[in-house]
């Protein structure tokens, strides 16, 4: 993922994303904007309210013993302050993608089609069809265009034919070009990318505006913005304490006349004054949760943006939410657990045969055999017997050049076969391949098929590899070799953090239980699901959600797309086909099958970032109450100074806790940018851990914050 | 504050707390969780029994009258005796409907008392308001009285009506309880039990044994139980009064008391058949009764917590829902306790003065104003703490007379919502709201969507717990805003902070049907008999309500299976995380109001 890590070095607050946020941030006080938000909305009234009592005070009208026009008018701002401080978080988290979203944009300028008109001579390429130019914008859900080299791609489609070099990286980020081809899992292809070499017949999969790069710039620019549930029932939670808080606040007026016609009638000289608007309107926002309101959105388009940096499109924020609580991940074996190709780890020599002659003869016969199976025999014998590899053609003699015998279906062995020679006076065959088909020729050989090399083949495959056995022309069997699936280094590894994350791991293999069952305890996976059908996965998927688990697959075939479509998070690799990308809710432009554990930490921590700062802006509210009570009632009951233990000037008291009020969302944004760490441990750990932090330091940090702030305060001396 | 003696007022001391008053609270605290776990069990066989059968015997003695209920009330049960079961809203229907009916017959009895029988004082017609808030007070469970018993209310009306209503109410928060244990307890469920057998059965099986036992306890005490009118007896000094006339006799109330306080205990009801309640010498005459009755009023609600732990297959939840109850609870009662050992530092400072020796340790006196010598400071203490963490709201000294900080703690008991303990059956679901917040919020920390046993917390939950949570806070401070507005709201004995008080104290108590009277406040006016009625009749309601709606919502989802990523919630941890929602909701909500009434009236007293 080479795009991801300059992203994510690069610093939070890049002046080229702060100046676009800081005037987005004063567009967005528009109030039909802040109604999606009732905590900042609140905000944004109470500030219009204080502004409007600034001017009052201005004009000589202001509240009966209420602080100076000044003073008021500096609250007021400050408390525009924190409307804009959130809007502002908000146009960070929204700049990024943006900046994201016009690249990709670029790529999607309009571009000259290729249309195939009439009829279609499948198999002869782009001589076989007659081609119109059109413009890319009018293409429609069926058409067929072909794409010669040099042009890009109009459109999402599925190659029907052709073979051809394709430039992604206006999607993936990632310069080396890919392989496009009809039919297999390679077929599909992004609109905005570009033919390298060769040509492609495409048909085209989507309408115009509803094509792949159309939905990535959508999700990135954030412009699809429904809630999840779970944001609708923490803005149920947020709008209540505010309803609380406000009750609390407004209430206090009448208690506060109250207590002072108290006084007055205790002490006719009494100067008791009841609360002022501007004292409770503080009081109020310092209360309400505004740093988690005001940075919710920021913390939902930034998670969305990560995914976007850790290179996956999702359709929906659902989907990233619902990977944070996934129970069981179901992954298939090739290519995510083992290297997608069986590696030669051992000869086993029977009857007679030396190690080393078997080593020999299985090198020569795979010295033209290109598969990775092949090449790995090569360089097996050459580690281990320290057999240097020869040239084919040198093997030749007398102008009669050796003969690679290729695998087939059919006959199911490859091998070699020598001429005549000064070393071979009699030529030599060598023939590998499986068990079966090895004691088939060693029979028609004239040979006797080995019965340790039956026993050598059963024991193989117990151990969840493959046997390969060699024999010779003379129907002689002169071993077996074994070939492993090797597993990924550091697999194992990732299963136990995702064992401890909660997740239970699934292998899907096509291959018998035995051999499965092998790989799957050298793997460490929970379970496994050998022979594995479309049918059984589905069967298997639904078995897991009746019980109530959420699952999570990768996929990329076209079979694998009503297993993607029954997944609760179903991530589809970008090389597969467009099948299997419509069917997932989530497509991963690297192709990496255990992008997945990614996507999980992600979903993880946008809950944690939400979460967290909710019980950051909670706890904060205990010291404000310790700073403004006793300020606010200063006049009616001084015997409150007491609770001024944070030794605040009572005439900026409250100055000071709005100051900080506002600051704190500033401070938090790179928090709620970056997001909450999370550390794949026990829950009731992790929860410790974060009541401690977000708790604990919610509680504490205000009384330090706002005791700061208070001394910068009266630095300037006009508030007394 | 021109007092001269403030100079000498001494720091508070801690010096009068006495090793047998601790002792005493610690006794208290250990026989109540001995209890839990016999009587949770008992309670869960019966609430999951089958008709007509019930443990300990109980269904051979009763089951013949419970199914003698289904047939007259028209209940229907399946082949295997278990009660046709319906979902919520035909749930929270019935209860509706049964509690609208409790109302009009506790009002009927009390407007209509003077021409029916068993009145042998020849008491006259309760006015129209205060029946009102009586009638709504006992419907709702929270036993707030505005009236005197003996002065008012004829004998039928307070077994009829009032003692009738101890039980039903009672048996009301007991059935909702066990909806919402059943709604976290089933898998994909549609119904969530039938309410008239709940109520049937929690009466029959769990509060008449428990108080026919408590009140021969009673009795034996010397609490009265008689159908006799008021004594007069003969003053065994004559006394004589300020204009100069001899009192040689005085009237004793008597009447069926022990059978309705055995009952006014255990259904945390607390509404007393005499006028000081459980002051009163006839109504609670011993330390043993004493110790009884302060036991009753908190072993149905902490037995219940182990009741749910049973229901839902899970014992540890339940008691750890127990322990972040005890967690609140026991500190503000060893906090009561001192805070009341401390005592007055101006009375102190005055018995320095008068010479009477200040400086010897056992001349240090508590704050014993207002509270009866045969119970003293520690049991005063006791009483005051439980009967504010539950919604029993009965007393045994006045809290009005408490140290400022000492009648907080009642009153912030009170406004915490009545969840810890609380009342009988309302003081679980009520905490169990709360839980919903905290493991909404404990879950988002940890990476989860938040679940609770495994189903899912969702905004519709969400939505609920938080109409449950704002109820009654809205009630305390609106109607207290409300009432310091208007001169009808002045009827408090005490001008500044400690007259707020009286009055945040009594919205507290009626928006969170307690029932608890700070004393000091005239209550028995047209505009407190409304408002208070309207404040408990919501606040039961309007909580009962979304309770059931949640309890419909969750039986009717799928339950996730456990795995280490689920946030458990039954570690200290989470218990941690619900003690500090409770207690940050609470102190949140109402330290503005508390630091105008008795915070400032403390610091006044304590000051310069």
């Amino acid at each position: 993922m080479p795009s991801s890590t300059t992203h994510a070095t690069s610093s939070i607050f890049n002046p080229a994303l702060v100046r676009p946020a800081i005037g987005s941030a004063l567009a967005k006080l528009d109030p039909r904007v802040q109604l999606r938000n009732p905590v900042m909305f609140v905000v944004w009234v109470v500030s219009v309210l204080t502004t409007m009592l600034a001017v009052a005070g201005f004009a000589g009208k202001g509240e009966a013993g209420g602080y100076s026009p000044t003073l008021v008018l500096v609250i007021a701002v400050w408390l525009w302050f924190t409307v804009l401080f959130a809007n502002f978080a908000e146009a960070m988290a929204e700049g990024r993608g943006k900046a994201q979203a016009a690249s990709l944009r670029k790529s999607k300028r309009d571009v000259q089609a290729k249309k195939v008109q009439g009829p279609r001579v499948e198999g002869r390429g782009p001589s076989g069809c007659q081609t119109a130019l059109v413009s890319g914008a009018t293409l429609r859900k069926g058409d067929i265009v072909l794409v010669q080299a040099g042009d890009p791609i109009p459109g999402d489609g599925e190659v029907i034919e052709g073979v051809a070099s394709v430039n992604e990286s206006a999607v993936t980020g990632e310069s080396a070009p890919v392989i496009r081809e009809a039919g297999g899992d390679r077929s599909s292809v992004v609109g905005g990318t570009q033919v390298l070499s060769d040509w492609l017949i495409v048909r085209i999969a989507s309408d115009p505006g509803s094509s792949f790069l159309d939905r990535m710039i959508e999700m990135v620019e954030g412009a699809k913005r429904q809630k999840t549930p779970n944001e609708i029932a923490l803005d149920i939670l947020l709008a209540a304490l505010t309803i609380t808080f406000l009750l609390a606040c407004a209430t206090l007026l009448p208690y506060s006349i109250y207590a002072v016609m108290q006084a007055k009638a205790a002490d006719a000289a009494s100067t008791a004054q009841p609360i002022t608007v501007t004292v409770l309107v503080a009081l109020l926002v310092c209360l309400i949760p505004t740093t988690i309101g005001g940075l919710l959105s920021a913390i939902r388009i930034a998670g969305m943006d990560r995914l976007v940096q850790a290179n996956v499109i999702a359709t929906s924020g659902r989907a990233v939410e619902a990977a944070g609580d996934v129970d069981v991940l179901l992954l298939d074996k090739t290519g995510t657990i083992t290297f997608g190709n069986r590696m030669a780890s051992a000869f086993h020599a029977v009857d007679g045969t030396t190690a080393e002659q078997l080593a020999d003869a299985a090198q020569l016969s795979s010295l033209a055999d290109e598969t990775p199976e092949g090449r790995s025999i090569v360089v097996l014998a050459k580690q281990k017997y320290n057999i240097r590899e020869r040239d084919m053609h040198a093997l030749g003699f007398d102008g009669k050049p050796a003969s690679f015998v290729p695998f087939t279906a059919n006959t199911r062995m490859s091998g070699v076969d020598l001429p005549l020679s000064t070393q071979y006076p009699q030529g030599r065959q060598i023939r590998k391949g499986s068990a079966d088909a090895i004691e088939a020729y060693v029979s028609r050989m004239g040979g006797t098929p080995s019965v340790q090399a039956r026993e050598i083949v059963n024991e193989v495959s117990k151990r969840g590899s493959t046997p390969l056995v060699v024999a010779d022309g003379k129907g002689k069997t002169l071993g077996v070799i074994e070939l492993k699936d090797i597993v990924k280094g550091g697999i194992a590894e990732r299963f136990a953090e995702l064992r401890r994350m909660g997740i239970k791991t699934v292998m899907i293999t096509g291959d018998n239980p035995v051999t499965a069952a092998a790989i799957a305890a050298e793997a460490g996976v929970d379970d496994f699901l050998a022979q594995a059908t479309p049918e059984a996965k589905l069967k298997l998927i639904r078995e897991y959600q009746q019980g109530g688990r959420l699952v999570a697959m990768t996929g990329d075939g076209t079979n694998d797309a009503p297993a993607l479509a029954q997944a609760d998070v179903a991530v589809a690799m970008n090389s597969g086909t467009q099948a299997a990308k419509e069917a997932g809710n989530m497509v991963d432009l690297d192709s990496n099958p255990t992008k997945l554990i990614e996507i999980v930490r992600i979903g993880k921590q946008l809950l944690m970032t939400r979460g967290s700062l909710t019980t950051f802006s909670i706890a904060n509210d205990v010291a404000k109450y310790f700073a403004i009570i006793p300020a606010a009632f200063m006049s009616t009951y001084p015997a409150l100074g007491a609770l001024n233990i944070m030794r605040l000037n009572p005439a900026t008291a409250i100055l000071s806790s709005v100051i900080f009020n506002a600051l704190i969302i500033v401070v938090l944004i790179p928090l709620a940018l970056r997001g909450v760490k999370y550390r794949p441990v026990e829950a009731s750990r992790l929860l410790g851990h974060n009541l401690l932090v977000y708790g604990v330091g919610g509680l504490l940090v205000p009384f330090v914050g706002i005791k700061v702030i208070d001394v910068l305060v009266n630095l300037l001396p006009v508030w007394n | 504050m021109n007092d001269p003696t403030t100079a000498l007022v001494p720091a508070p001391t801690l010096a009068a707390i006495t090793g047998s008053g601790v002792l005493q609270l610690l006794i208290y605290l250990a026989v109540l969780l001995a209890l839990v776990k016999p009587l949770g069990w008992f309670m869960a066989r019966v609430l999951e029994g089958k008709a007509g059968e019930a443990p300990l015997g109980l269904g051979r003695a009763l089951g013949w009258l419970e199914r003698g209920i289904y047939a007259l009330g028209g209940v229907r049960t399946d082949g295997e005796r278990r009660p046709v079961e319906t979902g919520w809203k035909p749930y929270a229907a019935g209860i509706l409907i049964f509690n609208a009916i409790g109302f009009i017959a506790v009002y009927a009895l009390q407007r209509l008392q003077h021409v029916l029988p068993a009145n042998p004082a020849g008491l006259g017609a309760v006015e129209a308001r205060s029946a009102f808030n009586t009638a709504v007070s006992f419907a709702t469970n929270t036993n707030w009285q505005g009236y005197g018993g003996e002065t008012t209310m004829s004998y039928l009306t307070q077994m009829l009506g009032l003692g009738v209503q101890n039980f039903l109410s009672a048996a009301t928060g007991i059935a909702v309880l066990a909806a919402l244990i059943r709604g976290l307890a089933r898998k994909s469920s549609s119904t969530i039990g039938n309410c008239w057998v709940d109520l049937t059965r929690s009466t029959l099986y769990i509060l008449l044994p428990l108080s026919a036992v408590l009140a021969l306890a009673l009795v034996s005490q010397g609490v009265v139980q008689t159908f006799r009118g008021p004594q007069e007896v003969a003053l065994a000094v004559p006394l004589s009064t300020a204009d100069g006339a001899v009192v040689t006799t005085q009237t004793i109330p008597l009447g069926p008391a022990a059978s309705q306080i055995a009952i006014k205990q255990l259904g945390t009801n607390g509404g007393g058949f005499f006028n000081v309640n459980s002051a009163h010498p006839l109504e609670n005459p011993t330390a043993l009764s004493d110790f009884l009755q302060v036991l009753a009023i908190l072993v149905i609600p902490a037995a219940l917590c182990w009741t749910f732990g049973e229901m839902v297959r899970d014992r540890r939840q339940g008691w750890a829902v127990l322990a972040a109850m005890l967690a609140i609870f026991v500190p503000l009662l060893f906090a009561t306790y001192a805070l009341e050992a401390g005592g007055n530092p101006r009375v102190q400072a005055i018995v320095g003065v008068d010479g009477e020796s200040a400086t010897a340790p056992d001349a240090l006196i508590g704050n014993m104003e207002g509270k009866e010598a045969r119970f003293g400071i520690a049991g005063s203490a006791r009483w005051a703490a439980t009967t504010t963490a539950a919604s029993n709201g009965s007393v045994n000294s006045m809290h009005d007379s408490y140290t400022p900080l000492g009648g907080l703690v009642p009153m912030w008991l009170m406004q915490l919502g009545e969840v810890v303990f609380g009342g009988v059956g309302s003081g679980l679901y009520g905490m169990l709201m709360f839980v919903i917040v905290a493991v909404f919020v404990a879950g988002l920390m940890v990476g989860r969507a938040p679940e609770y046993l495994g189903k899912k917390i969702e905004p519709f939950e969400m939505k609920m717990a938080m109409v449950c949570v704002l109820v009654p806070c809205a009630i305390v401070l609106v109607g207290t805003a409300v009432a310091v507005l208007i001169p009808e709201g002045y009827t408090t004995s005490n001008p500044g902070p400690h007259g707020f008080s009286q009055i945040l104290y009594a919205f507290s108590s009626a928006g969170n049907n307690n029932g608890s009277a700070f004393a000091g406040l005239t209550a028995n006016t047209p505009f407190y008999n409304i408002a208070l009625g309207l404040a408990m009749w919501f606040s039961r309601f309007w909580i009962i309500v979304p309770v059931l709606a949640v309890a419909g919502s969750l039986a009717a989802k799928r339950v996730s299976p456990t795995t280490s990523g689920t946030l458990p919630t039954h570690t200290p941890v989470f218990v941690l995380m619900l003690v500090a929602v409770v207690v940050i909701v609470g102190a949140l909500t109402f330290v503005p109001a508390l630091a105008l009434g008795p915070v400032v009236e403390h610091l006044q007293l304590v000051g310069k």
